[in-house]
């Protein structure tokens, strides 16, 4: 299995290791719920070195973007991050990815870390076949990503940070200096939560975890693992790639509508267009428990004897303190509270249709 | 560190607890190693009264946020009695594994089966075998 740079501060911290995609990564220090709570209520911080980030240098590294990917970047400013899709031919989904915008002809792409080499093979393909001016290159090895989330992020940053975080607004980043290392800051995560993705030199991400945890301690930071990451993006209402969407699985039928920009030209385009034109058959939805059980990934949906979907994520919510789910249904069974029973080993669970976030913090 | 195994018992390689008593019962739960392995607790799916399970085959299921983990009948029997306690606050079994977090109460179809079974000393020495 592949390390991060952080991996013996894990083993230190008496984490449990797991495999997640071919990384050992830390699924959780004490337990899931406390580092999930602690990350609703204090502040939280995660080795996410294991993700992937490709630059995209050159006169057409937006041409090469503008194509590959399904969101309009043409208007995207220096400092704005966004979420994209990568679909291939059929309109599937590759990748979810954010796209930061370093300067004119100068991009950062952040890939989740299983598909980070076929998304680099696919985007170099069709450089390649349309002969853009650019150059990619893969630095995930010299990157460390630390995500620090909760509503104390800001204020345990900010300790460190040459820039002033306050005017840092959700969705942007900036160049800084933190703790004296280079770095760029984007206010983003995968949590739910207020808090920033930090990325600096591999070499001093150990450094940086360090004063990170023992400067915010005082105000109730914790290491955190994949395992709260996990409840915590649930709760959020974001999917998974490779739990909730693979390559089969449309933008469209996902809550992921809204960053296909359809005025422009790319790849999977014409699929999407056909797709519409014949109908959703199905749609990935919110679920909510009402029965005794808790749904998991793969179990069968059904409604009145009929099979209607599968569960692609299932937990219990520690903020909610009941079990929650996403999963596909027949686009017919797709409205909030349309009644569903999940099949949670032998027995048929009430559950229903919800609305997505479970959670949605308060501003 | 997990609680030290009480001597009162039985233990499986499955990393339950058995109880037997002289009216032909048997109380049943995991051990203080599982719960500490399987860590926050948050559902325990109950059998009902009644339901007749042979040595070995699931009895009941244990869910923590992350994982789904049976629980085996040490020994075959009927379900007469279950922790209807642990519907409501499932975290006792992290908290007493060994006493408020038993899971099932069963009559033994044949006491020969604990046979097969460990003691305290020899589920301790399986512990340390799997650790090293």
């Amino acid at each position: 299995m592949k390390q991060t740079p952080l991996y013996e501060k894990h083993v230190g911290l008496n984490a449990k290791i797991i495999d997640f995609g071919g990384w050992a990564m830390p699924v959780q220090y004490t337990n899931v719920i406390d580092e999930h709570r602690t990350t609703r209520s204090a502040a939280g911080l995660f080795d996410i070195c294991h993700m992937g980030e490709i630059e995209v240098k050159g006169p057409q590294a937006l041409d090469l973007l503008q194509l590959v990917l399904t969101r309009d970047l043409a208007e995207q400013k220096s400092g704005q991050v966004k979420l994209s899709a990568l679909l291939n031919d059929a309109g599937g989904i590759i990748d979810d990815l954010t796209v930061y915008k370093m300067e004119e002809n100068s991009y950062l792409l952040v890939t989740n870390a299983v598909p980070k080499d076929r998304d680099l093979g696919w985007i170099k393909s069709i450089q390649e076949k349309r002969g853009f001016d650019c150059v990619l290159q893969d630095i995930t090895e010299q990157t460390g990503k630390l995500d620090l989330q909760g509503p104390r992020a800001e204020e345990i940053l900010q300790k460190f940070s040459a820039a002033d975080l306050k005017a840092l607004r959700f969705y942007h980043f900036c160049k800084t200096h933190v703790a004296g290392f280079e770095a760029i800051v984007s206010r983003s995560g995968y949590t739910g939560e207020d808090g920033f993705e930090i990325y600096v030199r591999s070499n001093v991400v150990g450094q940086l975890w360090d004063k990170l945890l023992s400067a915010g301690a005082a105000v109730g930071l914790k290491p955190c693992g994949l395992g709260a990451r996990d409840t915590l993006r649930l709760e959020a209402g974001m999917m998974l790639n490779g739990q909730d969407m693979d390559e089969t699985t449309s933008p469209l039928e996902v809550p992921y509508g809204w960053i296909v920009d359809e005025q422009k030209e790319f790849i999977g385009k014409a699929a999407l267009t056909a797709k519409k034109k014949s109908g959703l058959t199905k749609k990935l939805v919110g679920i909510e428990m009402i029965g005794r059980g808790i749904a998991r990934h793969g179990y069968k949906i059904f409604q009145n004897e009929r099979e209607v979907g599968v569960v692609t994520s299932g937990t219990f919510s520690p903020t909610l303190n009941k079990a929650i789910a996403m999963g596909f249904v027949d686009a017919a069974c797709s409205a909030p509270d349309t009644p569903l029973e999940i099949a949670v080993r032998e027995n048929r669970t009430a559950a229903k249709v919800v609305k997505l976030p479970f959670y949605k913090r308060l501003k | 560190m997990a609680k030290p195994n009480p001597q009162d018992r039985y233990y499986s390689r499955d990393h339950e607890w058995l109880i037997y008593y002289s009216d032909g019962t048997a109380l049943i739960g995991i051990t203080d190693y599982a719960q500490e392995m399987l860590t926050d607790i948050v559902f325990v799916d109950l059998p009902e009264i009644g339901r007749r399970v042979v040595q070995h085959a699931t009895v009941a299921v244990v869910e923590s946020v992350k994982s789904v983990s049976d629980v085996f009948a040490p020994v075959s029997g009927e379900v007469i009695e279950v922790n209807s306690r642990l519907e409501e606050t499932p975290e006792l079994i992290n908290q007493d594994a060994f006493g408020e977090g038993w899971i099932v109460k069963m009559i033994v179809e044949d006491p020969e089966e604990l046979n097969m079974l460990l003691t305290a000393a020899d589920y301790e020495e399986m512990l340390n075998e799997e650790k090293e």
